[in-house]
């Protein structure tokens, strides 16, 4: 069997477990809709949540990005599982004690104003479709790569599959087919892994093989990566390159953006009571911390694999011939990713090799000039392709290369119909039946979410086609909004009394508008490409990058609520009373979708 | 709910405490040792890489682990004791 016909069968079974799931257990009321009944136990929780969470960023993106960059992207691995800590201590239980379905209700009844909910749904639209554009990223390439397609017509199908998938369900027909999608993500990303751990350093468990030996030289695996990067002329792998400001900014954007994204903050209201809202983000995060303490091991030894197949001799030896690459099956993997257009090679001195190194590297260009390469060869690699090609790259068996395939989607997916989920109640549930139609029928109610998503689908495919950079990088982004805008609010909303309606209200403003804008003024004016008038490599304020600056948002919004709030109104007794009740678990019954 | 709701109430006072300590865990694994403190660590080599490392792309991760389940058992432990816990 070929490896197409392998990574269809794959894709497309799982893709009938997901749907045959979904169709199983489809929503009837609302408050299944969105909560699922409230019947979901915190390990089965906690393991959809993680596949919620873990989206085309973790699972396709994440490794790639540590494999270029080395230790300066350790930001993700920390700032998406550190933000647990956050969302365990600080807002988790007392939302679900809370007890209402969305997090624009919270904000709307604890800041005892429609205007406040307004802005929160305004802002967690924005973050939400930001993400989106993130998923439909991968969708695209993953797409691209299992149909032998060009990325953007991937993207196209994908946003198909994804929108005839999220209409299918609401949270309870997405809760069972996600933790089915954990498993089939989990197993996709750990098999190829172990095997490539068991390969480089004869360890099964590629967290430890990450700091073992690599059995052919005998050199510890990072003490050798290291050698290698540097003989190619790029960044030592496990040295600190960027600004340290920078590195703490931005893992702080990711850790306090996943407390305040609502796809994830709803998940907790699924769980029966408010100690299991406690043990569910425990849960959530042995279940992501499974992917996250191997991607490292996967991306430093991809690293290491990519190197060593373009050199195959070392540096000093001769660089892998063009023939080699277009007859040896080692490198079949070059040519099928060659189709998508997000890698490719050329012979630019017409030695018949491809020579990859750094050729903006004062010693490396030495090298070149009396080795006669005239640039590096090895022309584009998209860090996204990075996962989806490391069981071709280590020469895996076709069926680890059909799973890869089926578990990068499956985070795709299972992300996005979460984030739909969460985009359509905002609508339908806030913005429509809460403010401008409260007479709505649940039928057109739930007519009205499925539009959303719709409409949501679209403005994620358009802007998607330009994406403002790499998946996860995309992801960091809507983590930057969320984190100025969501966060803040929740915390103060149950940490302070003091903070009322118009504190809250120009606390969000403040923290959504000085982000969006210097997102948009390094990034281009809703992402349109050459509209920026600063880039991430020389930053508008010293070392801060776009997407560091979730966390100085955040500070920006906590600043100017307390401001706002010192000058207005105190807080009436009942909002008072209302957060005193938020601060027990005692009384936390069933929440009703009507109020 | 009682009208004269003490914000400094023990149960409330006692998880701020936790809450606290926590973090302060939570902020020097990963802020502390996996970045800024880094080059005090650099002496310590854990396998091709210094303890710094470890901790930015493990360590920290295992903690917070660690961190979010104490606080949970501790914390459904204190509502009992206070008599706040959910019947």
């Amino acid at each position: 069997m070929d490896q197409f016909t392998l990574n269809l069968l794959f894709v497309g079974g799982s893709f009938a477990l997901y749907i045959g799931i979904a169709i199983w257990a489809r929503a009837g009321s609302t408050s299944e809709f969105y909560a699922a009944g409230r019947g979901v136990h915190p390990v089965t929780n906690g393991m959809a949540t993680a596949a919620d969470w873990m989206s085309a960023a973790s699972f396709i993106s994440m490794a790639g990005l540590i494999a270029f960059t080395g230790y300066d992207n350790s930001s993700f691995l920390m700032g998406w599982t550190g933000g647990y800590v956050l969302l365990a201590l600080l807002l988790a239980p007392y939302l679900r004690k809370f007890g209402k379905f969305t997090v624009s209700e919270f904000i709307g009844d604890r800041f005892y104003s429609a205007t406040a909910r307004m802005v929160a749904v305004i802002c967690l639209l924005i973050a939400s479709i930001t993400y989106v554009i993130g998923q439909m990223q991968g969708v695209g390439i993953a797409f691209g790569r299992f149909l032998e397609i060009d990325a953007t017509t991937g993207l196209m199908i994908g946003a198909c599959v994804v929108f005839a998938y999220a209409v299918f369900g609401g949270m309870k027909g997405v809760t069972y087919t996600q933790v089915a999608q954990y498993c089939v993500l989990i197993t996709a990303y750990t098999i190829p892994a172990v095997f490539i751990s068991l390969q480089l350093t004869g360890n099964p468990i590629p967290a430890l093989g990450l700091f073992g030996e690599h059995t052919t030289s005998g050199e510890p695996l990072l003490a050798k990566l290291d050698q290698i990067v540097r003989d190619l002329g790029f960044a030592e792998y496990t040295a600190a390159h960027g600004s340290t400001i920078n590195m703490v900014l931005f893992t702080l954007s990711l850790m306090i953006g996943t407390a305040g994204l609502p796809h994830v903050i709803m998940r907790f209201f699924t769980v029966p009571r408010v100690s299991d809202a406690r043990w569910s983000a425990g849960w959530t995060l042995v279940f992501i911390a499974l992917l996250y303490l191997t991607a490292p091991a996967v991306g430093a030894m991809a690293r290491l694999n990519i190197s060593e197949l373009m050199w195959p001799n070392g540096t000093d030896g001769a660089a892998v011939s063009v023939e080699q690459i277009e007859s040896d099956p080692e490198y079949a993997w070059m040519a099928t990713w060659q189709k998508t257009g997000l890698l490719d090679w050329e012979d630019k001195n017409g030695d018949g090799r491809i020579q990859y190194y750094n050729d903006a590297n004062a010693e490396l260009q030495a090298k070149a000039e009396a080795n006669g390469w005239q640039g590096n060869e090895l022309t584009n690699f998209n860090r996204d392709i990075l996962v989806l090609a490391n069981p071709e790259i280590a020469s895996l068996p076709g069926w680890v290369i059909g799973l890869v395939a089926a578990g990068g989607l499956a985070a795709a997916l299972s992300t996005a119909a979460g984030l739909l989920l969460a985009i359509s109640s905002a609508v339908s549930h806030d913005l429509l039946k809460g403010q401008l139609t409260p007479n709505m029928s649940e039928k057109s109610e739930l007519l009205a979410a499925r539009i959303s998503m719709a409409a949501a689908i679209v403005v994620a495919v358009l802007l998607g086609l330009n994406p403002p950079g790499f998946a996860a990088q995309t992801v960091a982004l809507a983590f930057g909004l969320a984190a100025a805008s969501i966060f803040p609010a929740l915390m103060m909303g149950i940490f302070s009394t003091r903070i009322n309606n118009s504190g809250a209200v120009a606390g969000m403003l403040a923290g959504l508008v000085v982000t969006l804008l210097y997102i948009f003024l390094h990034k281009g004016w809703f992402f349109i490409p050459d509209t920026n008038t600063f880039t991430d490599a020389d930053p508008l304020l010293g070392p801060i990058k776009s997407t560091s600056f979730g966390a100085i948002g955040a500070a920006v919004n906590f600043a100017v609520a307390y401001f706002v709030s010192g000058m207005t109104k105190e807080t009436p007794q009942e909002i008072k009373d209302l957060v005193a009740s938020v601060r027990v678990p005692r009384g936390a019954g069933v929440a009703a979708a009507d109020h | 709910m009682n009208h004269k709701y003490d914000e400094n109430n023990p149960y409330w006072r006692a998880n701020i405490r936790l809450i606290i300590v926590s973090l302060i865990i939570w902020a020097l694994v990963s802020f502390g040792f996996g970045i800024v403190l880094r080059p005090l660590l650099s002496g310590i080599a854990v396998g091709g890489a210094d303890l710094g490392f470890w901790f930015a792309q493990q360590g920290s991760i295992l903690v917070f682990l660690v961190l979010i389940f104490f606080y949970a058992w501790r914390m459904n432990a204190l509502d009992r004791q206070h008599g706040v816990d959910e019947e």
